[in-house]
């Protein structure tokens, strides 16, 4: 029986990736959440918008490294990330201008508006491939870990290490500055409770003067921003590949729809529901059975539930029984 | 000519008329109440008369000026308040969030009538921060009320502000209508209660298939032998 190295080898290949994970698909979702609440329909573009963001991050961060400019012990896309969403708030609006307007001015119905987001998903993703490619690009640089599994090692006397990447280090220190930001903006500022009146009570809230047009180009704002800052993240501690973010779409949508579609504190638990479930069934317990059990009883294989190839079959089995069992998500969805 | 009047107003949601000419209106400081039988066009008429469908025909007009081509949100900055019938409140937000976005389009500091609205509905005050969606019908309507008036308006529409409540409830909420009335505010209502309703009327209007059929004092309504067999249930 070794409890300490079980833990170490739990934080350390599942716990710790689960929270950063978990805190890049939080703030995809509260995008597509955040659409939902205002927009009412599922923006299936909400993929390519991030992966958009980001290749605009990378290109600046490209431009910042040419000039000799770098974070230091942090990675360069934070410096140029601000540019990166500047832009995609510029495309997600443009966008809006072009495509969306034109039905809630038809009153179409939510289906036109998913099946006009695919359409627009489509045009991102050609736009996103004629930039950049559709190659890896690496997007972190700085310092690669706050501590190594050797420093930890050294500290604790355990057989077992736990490396914290920086990448992880931002992506949970992030998301806690976003989502705080967010939250306190929806419940203190005067614009942020006119967009919940909105999403709440269309009608009424027009019957309060509330105008419109301006509670949606703030969604497409914040939905802009978080797309960008969830995909930069996830681009940092993964890799930047245009294909991936399409794939993000499932467990992204996932997260949103468990949590409750159109609620942000769903959109925040869904993310880390989805990603400590996608880790937890694929990880193999082999190592933390073997610190657990005396002696021999470690039976042979890696003892994983599932392959981490049918990683995305988690957020799909959990996406199926929560719309079986309750479709509005554990947050009663539908506002914000 | 009335301070608020929808004036021969003819017109619906599509192509078919709902309204035939109809005519609603009310005087500063008083009570004007709309009756007649389901389905007769009360709310669609109260609609028209705040901006929210297109009439034909006829016009609306507000101290003297004309505001038919205006918008709702328009319509509230002029001094309109409107509580619809259904969905009037937002059912997320705190009962102070529901009075704070009432008074969105105010720049001013609004704590003062606030207060005012607290004291008219005193249960909002105990009950501020809990989701208007967990307070019972008759709260639920002092909500939408007290949220029309964050905006100080000159007139205030109600449509049918008793429907689900309580006989005690509904006789304090007339009271407290009443009251409201008194500060010089112009009010029209739809009610079906129209016995009580038409006793605290100034102007009664009794409307059935978009059309007026008997405009009177409320008084001269409920003695009106006709207007008492066909409406009150003699
Ligand atoms: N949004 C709408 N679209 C189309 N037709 C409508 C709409 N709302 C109401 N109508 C129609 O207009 C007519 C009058 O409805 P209205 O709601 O004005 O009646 P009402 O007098 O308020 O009735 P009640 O006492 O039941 O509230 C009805 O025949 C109804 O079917
Ligand atoms: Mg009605």
């Amino acid at each position: 029986m070794d409890i300490l190295n079980a833990l170490a080898v739990l934080l350390n290949f599942l716990v710790i990736p689960a929270l950063a994970y978990g805190s890049q698909l939080a703030l995809g979702a509260l995008g597509v959440t955040l659409i939902y609440g205002v927009l009412r329909f599922s923006n299936f573009a909400h993929g390519e918008l991030m992966a958009f963001g980001t290749m605009t991050t990378i290109l600046v961060m490209w431009l910042l490294q040419s000039a000799g400019i770098s974070g230091g012990f942090l990675p360069t896309a934070l410096i140029a990330m601000p540019v990166g969403i500047l832009v995609a708030v510029l495309l997600a609006l443009g966008t809006d201008r072009l495509v969306y307007k034109f039905y809630r001015k038809q009153k179409s119905p939510p289906v036109i508006f998913l099946i006009g987001s695919l359409a627009v998903m489509f045009f991102y993703n050609g736009l996103i491939r004629f930039v950049i490619g559709p190659d890896d690009q690496n997007v972190a640089d700085g310092a690669r870990f706050i501590f190594t599994a050797g420093d930890f090692k050294k500290w604790s006397g355990l057989a077992e290490g736990i490396a914290f990447r920086t990448t992880q280090g931002i992506s949970i220190v992030v998301a806690i500055l976003c989502v705080a930001a967010l939250f306190w903006f929806l419940n203190k500022t005067k614009t942020g409770k006119s967009m919940r009146a909105y999403s709440d009570n269309e009608n009424l809230a027009l019957l309060s003067g509330v105008n419109p047009e301006k509670v949606v180009v703030i969604a497409w704002v914040l939905a802009a921003s978080l797309a960008t800052i969830a995909g930069t993240m996830y681009g940092m501690d993964k890799t930047f590949k245009p294909f991936i973010y399409l794939q993000l779409l499932l467990p992204i949508f996932a997260s949103a729809i468990v949590g409750g579609l159109g609620s942000p504190i769903g959109a925040v638990v869904g993310g880390f529901i989805i990603a400590f479930s996608e880790i937890a069934v694929t990880f193999a317990y082999k190592k933390v059975i073997g610190y657990l059990t005396p002696g021999d009883w470690v039976p042979d294989g890696l003892i994983q539930l599932l392959s981490t190839d049918y990683k995305f079959a988690v957020s799909f089995a959990i996406l199926v029984v929560v719309l079986l069992v309750r479709p509005t998500g554990i947050f009663k969805g539908q506002t914000i | 000519m009335s301070f608020l009047l929808g004036k021969n107003m003819t017109g619906g949601y599509g192509s078919t008329d709902i309204l035939h000419d109809c005519t609603i209106g009310v005087e500063q400081g008083e009570i004007a109440v709309v009756v007649g039988p389901n389905g007769a066009g009360k709310s669609t008429a109260m609609k028209a008369v705040f901006g929210m469908l297109n009439i034909r025909e006829g016009q609306v007009t507000m101290d003297g000026e004309d505001i038919t081509a205006l918008t709702p949100q328009a319509r509230v900055q002029k001094g309109m308040g409107f509580v619809p019938q259904t969905h009037n409140v937002f059912t997320s937000m705190s009962v102070e969030e529901n009075l704070e976005m009432g008074a969105f389009i105010r720049n001013d500091d609004f704590s003062g009538t606030l207060a005012q609205v607290f004291d008219l509905f005193p249960i909002l005050k105990e009950k501020r921060n809990q989701p208007a969606g967990e307070l019972s019908g008759g709260q639920r309507q002092q909500v939408a009320v007290g949220r029309a008036l964050m905006t100080q308006p000159k007139v205030l529409m109600l449509d049918e502000p008793t429907a689900g409540v309580s006989p005690i409830v509904m006789d304090e909420l007339f009271d407290r209508i009443i009251e409201i009335a008194r500060t010089g505010i112009a009010i029209l209502m739809v009610e079906q209660n129209a016995k009580q309703a038409l006793n605290i009327a100034d102007k009664g209007y009794v409307l059935a298939q978009g059309k007026n059929l008997y405009t009177d004092t409320g008084e001269a309504l409920l003695a009106d032998p006709d207007v008492r067999k066909a409406f009150l249930g003699g």
